[in-house]
């Protein structure tokens, strides 16, 4: 098994024949991926590569192919409103791959998600791969192989290079969501935490976290009761100055509050291997298991 | 991006929030003839984006006009944390007969607006949130409905007692909300909100932040940016599209990816070096980008070796190092640079690499490493 998406997950992409979206349309198609639709308003009817039907809404799309997940490369700008369109379309899963949505704009588009029972990944993220089934986003496949590990992150290379270590130790992954960089976001750990938990494939799970926010101090405090599975953790950003957003929009330390320092320690409270540096994911894991 | 008090304010007044009369200017002679106009005694504040400017010595009370000039010779080109002042502001100084606080911030956990208002207003709310936090109150706004007048109203009865100001109050932390929406802000605050003598609620002082991503369809905020009040390298590195906060120490980053950009400092501290700088490329092999990346890392005179790590994901790896070799063609580097390449395509990257007399490596603790070696022996 795997969390949110397999091998019967049908996607449709929304931004299909954008310059992002036709790129990583392709990769996920030559993952296996069962790309059903795509959607760019205005080229409906038409064929992306000669083999995915185009609509020009997410509702024509859903209604035609019965896609269940999409995955938006649209420009930010209009990126929270095709998030509401997938939503609309009763979509179940809706991944965001879109950098660079103002926070305002979800924090509008994020009740009528949870309103219509959809699930948001992201924004600002690398999607979900669950891999030799399905892949919705742009973490590369050729790093990923099967295998009995869950990882959840809120970056996107970091999350790769993590993976790259995995890997080549020959410890495969179940499934990897990339949740996002941003200071709001649909996923956040304690949903894939409790996902993995429940997916009797993960045998143990790798949370990578960063600065800013408290969304791994409130993991840790849930893994301390509500996970029985081996659960190693990194935090990134151990050096950053305080006041600074570090790239991704949620990754700055306000006043003394969103510590590297502060994170690593509830993660030590809670029982969680700490990661001193990324290599250490495969001895950490090793001890565990 | 930090607005100024002077934007900030009158951004405010543009929403209909009182503040006080008063004008920004850039000359001692300019402040003067502001303090005439006001006549009185004024307050002369210098504008920069950092706490503590009262304790710096940036804000200064003056009985006239003259004074006002004095106050201006000095501020007026000091530094405060490293920021030079450029601009005054000048206002009547007001009476005050008590102090509140009031902002509105995009909260995380519950994934909306929140108002915070506070009876203990003109110090730090954060120091406030820490010693007394049973002096904070709090309100979400959800954005269907905006702040409802009744909330606005409990939260005012926990500033005042009067009705009329809980009134004046509740409708000035409305107007606020109204403003945090039109910016874009992440956070916009009134820091103090005074009551005067006579009863009348004010303004004293206004903080706006606003989120980076609502500047491309806000040009009218974007224009608002000052930067004189940043590090030309950030400016440089922010036009160009990349990432770049400056640090203090000697090793030069420059990474694909934000989460691993932090990682890769973090890794440098942790083999006992220093990193120079967060860079963060972003996805692009673009040799553009990599020549203004290291023109910004190498006019950093701390470096002494410059790290490379490249997770090629989607991007090849043989393209980032073609980028690297071109880019390193059209600049003259002495700084020794260590790359790391890990991915799609890494054994040809590597070979190109090599091929044009660079240390080319695929692990990162390797790489990481040897930079902070390099670093140590040339300092």
């Amino acid at each position: 098994m795997s969390i949110f998406i397999d091998k019967d997950t049908k996607l449709v992409v929304q931004g299909i024949t954008g310059r992002d979206g036709s790129f990583h349309t392709r990769h996920m198609i030559e993952y296996g991926t069962q790309v059903v639709a795509g959607v760019t308003p205005g080229k409906g009817g038409q064929l992306f590569d000669d083999e995915v039907p185009i609509f020009n809404t997410v509702k024509d799309a859903v209604s035609a192919t019965g896609a269940n997940t999409s995955v938006i490369y649209v420009p930010a700008r209009f990126a929270a409103e095709a998030i509401l369109e997938a939503a609309d379309a009763g979509l179940s899963l809706i991944v965001a791959i879109s950098e660079g949505i103002p926070v305002l704009d979800m924090t509008r588009a994020l009740p009528f998600v949870r309103d219509a029972g959809a699930r948001l990944v992201g924004p600002n993220c690398p999607g979900v791969i669950s891999p030799g089934k399905s892949k919705a986003g742009i973490i590369p496949g050729q790093i990923c192989q099967e295998g009995p590990i869950g990882v959840v992150s809120r970056s996107g290379t970091l999350t790769y290079e993590v993976i790259h270590q995995l890997s080549k130790s020959g410890l495969g992954q179940s499934s990897c969501i990339g949740i996002g960089g941003d200071p709001i976001i649909g996923t956040d750990f304690i949903d894939c935490l409790s996902a993995f938990e429940a997916d009797p494939e993960t045998t143990a799970i790798v949370l990578i976290g960063e600065i800013g926010g408290t969304a791994e101090q409130e993991a840790a405090e849930y893994v301390s009761h509500s996970v029985t599975k081996p659960v190693v953790g990194f935090i990134a950003g151990q050096t950053a100055p305080p006041g600074r957003r570090m790239g991704h929009a949620g990754a700055i330390i306000s006043g003394s509050s969103g510590t590297a320092a502060e994170k690593m320690q509830a993660l030590e409270t809670a029982g969680i291997g700490v990661m001193r540096r990324p290599a250490d994911v495969v001895s950490l894991l090793r001890e565990q298991l | 991006m930090n607005l100024h008090e002077y934007q900030a304010r009158a951004l405010l007044k543009s929403v209909g929030i009182p503040v006080p009369d008063g004008d920004v200017a850039t000359t001692p002679d300019e402040v003067a003839s502001i303090a005439k106009r006001l006549g009185g005694t004024v307050v002369v504040k210098a504008q920069v984006h950092a706490g503590g400017r009262g304790k710096a010595g940036g804000v200064k009370l003056a009985k006239n006009a003259d004074e006002a000039h004095e106050h201006a010779e000095k501020i007026l080109g000091m530094q405060i944390k490293g920021l030079m002042v450029e601009k005054v502001l000048v206002v009547p100084a007001e009476e005050i007969a008590s102090e509140s606080y009031i902002g509105v911030i995009v909260d995380r956990a519950s994934e909306k607006p929140v108002v915070m208002v506070s009876p203990a207003g003109g110090v730090d709310i954060e120091e406030v949130a820490a010693q007394t936090p049973e002096k904070i109150f709090k309100q979400v706004v959800d954005p269907r409905y905006g702040l409802l007048p009744h909330q606005a109203m409990e939260l005012g009865f926990e500033l005042y007692g009067d009705v009329k100001q809980v009134r004046q109050a509740g409708r000035i932390m409305q107007l606020l909300v109204r403003a945090f929406w039109n910016a874009g802000a992440s956070l916009a605050e009134i820091n103090p909100l005074i009551s005067t003598p006579a009863g009348d609620i004010i303004a004293l002082d206004a903080k706006i932040v606003v989120d980076d991503n609502e500047l491309e369809r806000r040009p009218d905020i974007a224009q608002l940016r000052d930067v004189s009040a940043e590090a030309a390298s950030e400016v440089e590195a922010r036009e160009a599209g990349l990432s770049y906060i400056q640090l203090d120490g000697n090793v030069g980053c420059c990474v694909n990816g934000a989460g691993l950009a932090m990682a890769t400092m973090d890794l440098v501290k942790y083999y006992d070096g220093e990193p120079a700088n967060f860079l963060d490329i972003g996805g692009s092999s673009n040799p553009e980008k990599v020549v203004t990346a290291l023109r910004i890392i190498t006019s950093d005179s701390n470096v002494k070796a410059i790290l490379f790590n490249i997770f090629g994901g989607i991007t090849r790896c043989d393209d980032v190092a073609n980028g690297i070799v071109t880019a390193a063609s059209q600049i003259d580097i002495t700084t020794p640079i260590v790359i790391r390449l890990t991915g799609t395509n890494e054994d040809e990257a590597v070979r190109i690499l090599r091929g044009a007399g660079f240390e080319a490596l695929t692990d990162m603790d390797e790489a990481v490493q040897q930079a902070v070696k390099l670093a140590r022996e040339a300092a």
